[in-house]
């Protein structure tokens, strides 16, 4: 997930609020990014029913539409949880106690990689690098970075991550 | 008095807010400044005080620390004080030209921009026909700074040498390199250095527009970005009449969407034009033919904002750093397990071992150092023998080893090399774009091979299996992602055989045309 689109918390899917988007930025060069990443933003993900209105707007097909969707990290077609926590798996990360801090997320969150808690709390997502090498390990809740994240302090912070339901 | 608390991501995910909260909460008549990093991410959150015109250190605050620090008026003879930034002798050593303004400025303040010594670049290049622009960075021996180190003034002059209705300035802010994070400091830091050194490169080839392609993990560079972006067509920096020279220049930023090949410039173009990152076929290069067909200087953030101190300064001034053809300095990221991680910039020719075990203060665990990856996850682990190399591409190039983006990860005896092998292939098969082959389909069965190999099955006739992939990816890649990700994963079977359970050094050595890129 995008820091960009994890601005948490989103807004329940709206086709009316999509086409707004949509009509707002199909004019761009490029445009196609943007909007799937507004509409993440937004909503969390893209309701795959918005993909033939992209298409049309963009003069695209829909399957150009869904490779690109497909194809970025970000871009998710179901809703994720209320927050994504992502938890940087990368070299750095690793040389400092990374792997245990995974091992640690996965158990306490009781998810695997790209899976979210049963109470919607958390959908957890692996990370390639948050450019928080210098304090390293790392972890991101929605767009707050966290740096030197021993696994007392994923339950601290973990803890102290909710929003009103 | 004046107080700095920094901005940057990092001290932010070591809670700089809220010690930035509390010391307004505890003094609110003072003026507070959100700087950008120093560097000495050791020290972060590190806070200063300016009293009489000098600044006072004092790090690593807590907030748990703010309160104390303010009952004893940030006095000299607390125990965080670390006494006159800029005598820290971690900072003072350094050649800082890139980042000489990050850390002691207001990053979004024109006016402290300027009394740095910013935009007298662009002032000069103003007064400069374009061929001289190009001539001038051509001479200081910049190098792209993103990793495969082309000569900057050579793709310059291509793009100016084409003939085009439409020209584009491209910054490759795509820093997925896993140990650097140069990019966003100076992005979070010292943001107009990079519009700066956009504007001279749109200037210099005759590009009137110019793409921030920024990847999405950096939202706090993103805020600053457009904020400066903002304040900067304001007062006219930006825009249709630059510096009020009647030229032309916009700028906007681009995000991307997690995608790891968008950081190899090809990808990166297709995805500024809305479609799946897939590298391109080259040629046509993108200087000729590049976002949307046009021809395109595609750089990155470090080589893009060194610009302005080379006309500020003088090419000749850049190219007195540095040894042989890398000439300048380099902006290193030292992280992993390290006691001293940070980002320090010196000319090229500062021995490896010098910069681990004196400057960085050797591994932050305190155990022997076991392994260092030079140049992000697609370059070769070096051992602790092999760190006599000075740092310049010539040196590592032949020492196999890699400068790429800067980055150099410290690993101790502790770390498990042919987990990491594992990792390197695994992380090479999740970024693959899938346009060739070796790469889409050699990552995975590379970890599949070295998963075999751990668990013990037929290991010798597995290992040569996976040395003969290996070269079949490297020789039979499309782009660096592939071509490269085996060097990690030879390296470590070659070193560390006994992690994977193997006897003895293999006699299949790293091919010495490794490309430095």
């Amino acid at each position: 997930m995008t820091a960009a689109a994890a601005c948490a918390p989103h807004v329940p899917w709206s086709r009316s609020d999509a086409l707004e988007i949509i009509a707002r930025i199909c004019d761009q060069p490029g445009a196609l990014m943007p909007i799937l990443t507004e509409l993440v933003r937004r909503f969390g993900y893209i309701d795959p029913e918005i993909v033939p209105e992209i298409a049309e707007s963009l003069n695209l097909s829909r399957a150009e539409v869904h490779g690109v969707i497909s194809f970025y990290h970000d871009f998710r077609t179901t809703p994720p949880g209320r927050h994504i926590l992502r938890v940087c798996r990368a070299e750095s990360c690793q040389a400092v106690g990374g792997r245990a801090l995974e091992e640690h997320a996965r158990e306490r969150l009781g998810v695997d990689w790209h899976q979210t808690t049963d109470d919607g709390r958390f959908t957890l997502e692996p990370v390639f690098c948050l450019g928080n090498c210098a304090c390293s390990p790392a972890l991101m809740v929605d767009e707050t970075l966290y740096g030197r994240v021993t696994p007392e302090r994923f339950d601290e912070i973990t803890a102290a991550t909710e929003v009103e339901p | 008095m004046k107080l700095f608390v920094p901005r940057d991501a990092s001290a932010l995910s070591l809670g700089a807010d809220e010690v930035a909260a509390r010391f307004v909460q505890a003094l609110p008549e003072t003026e507070l400044v959100r700087n950008g990093s120093f560097g000495l991410y050791w020290l972060e959150p590190l806070v200063e005080v300016e009293r009489d015109g000098e600044r006072i250190a004092f790090g690593p605050v807590t907030p748990e620390d703010v309160r104390g620090l303010v009952e004893c008026g940030l006095a000299d003879d607390h125990p965080l004080c670390l006494g006159p930034t800029a005598a820290i002798d971690a900072l003072a050593g350094q050649d800082r030209l890139t980042f000489a303004r990050c850390g002691w400025i207001d990053p979004l303040s024109l006016d402290d921009y300027q009394a740095h010594g910013g935009f007298s670049g662009l002032k000069k290049a103003l007064e400069m026909t374009p061929q001289a622009m190009v001539d001038e960075v051509r001479e200081s021996g910049l190098r792209g700074r993103g990793g495969a180190a082309f000569p900057t003034g050579i793709k310059w002059q291509t793009v100016l040498d084409c003939q085009a209705d439409q020209k584009y300035i491209v910054c490759n802010a795509d820093e997925g390199d896993s140990g650097t994070f140069a990019d966003r400091m100076i992005m979070e830091g010292d943001p107009y250095s990079l519009i700066e050194g956009m504007i001279i490169a749109g200037l210099a080839t005759g590009a009137t527009r110019g793409f921030i392609y920024l990847r999405s993990e950096y939202p706090h560079s993103r805020d600053v970005l457009n904020a400066a972006i903002g304040r900067a067509e304001e007062a006219g920096w930006l825009g249709t009449d630059v510096g009020g020279s009647g030229r032309a220049f916009h700028l906007e930023v681009f995000m991307g969407a997690g995608a790891y090949i968008c950081g190899e410039e090809t990808a990166l173009l297709e995805s500024l034009e809305g479609k799946r990152g897939m590298i391109r076929y080259k040629p046509p290069l993108p200087a000729i033919k590049g976002l949307f067909g046009q021809p395109t200087v595609v750089n990155n953030v470090i080589s893009l904002a060194t610009v302005p101190v080379i006309f500020e300064r003088g090419a000749g001034y850049y190219a007195d750093f540095g040894r042989e053809k890398s000439r300048g300095t380099l902006t290193i990221q030292l992280a992993g397990n390290i006691a001293r991680p940070g980002l320090y910039e010196f000319g090229f020719g500062l021995p490896l071992k010098e910069l681990i075990e004196e400057i960085g203060g050797g591994t932050a665990s305190g155990r022997p150092v076991k392994a260092v990856q030079c140049g992000g996850p697609l370059g070769p682990f070096l051992t602790a023998e092999q760190l006599d190399l000075p740092i310049s591409y010539e040196d590592f190039a032949e020492g196999s080893a890699m400068v790429g983006h800067g980055g150099v990860v410290v690993f101790d005896d502790s770390a498990d090399m042919a987990r990491l092998a594992r990792f390197s292939m695994e992380f090479g098969a999740v970024e693959s774009c899938g346009k060739c082959t070796p790469c889409r389909v050699g990552t995975t069965r590379a970890y599949e091979t070295i998963d075999r190999i751990i668990a013990g099955r037929d290991p010798e006739a597995n290992r040569a299996l996976l040395e003969d992939l290996c070269e079949t990816m490297i020789h039979g890649s499309l782009c660096a992602h592939g071509g490269l990700i085996p060097y990690p994963v030879l390296s470590a079977l070659e070193h560390f055989p006994e992690d994977f359970g193997l006897k003895g050094k293999t006699e299949a050595n790293l091919p010495a045309d490794q490309p430095n890129a």
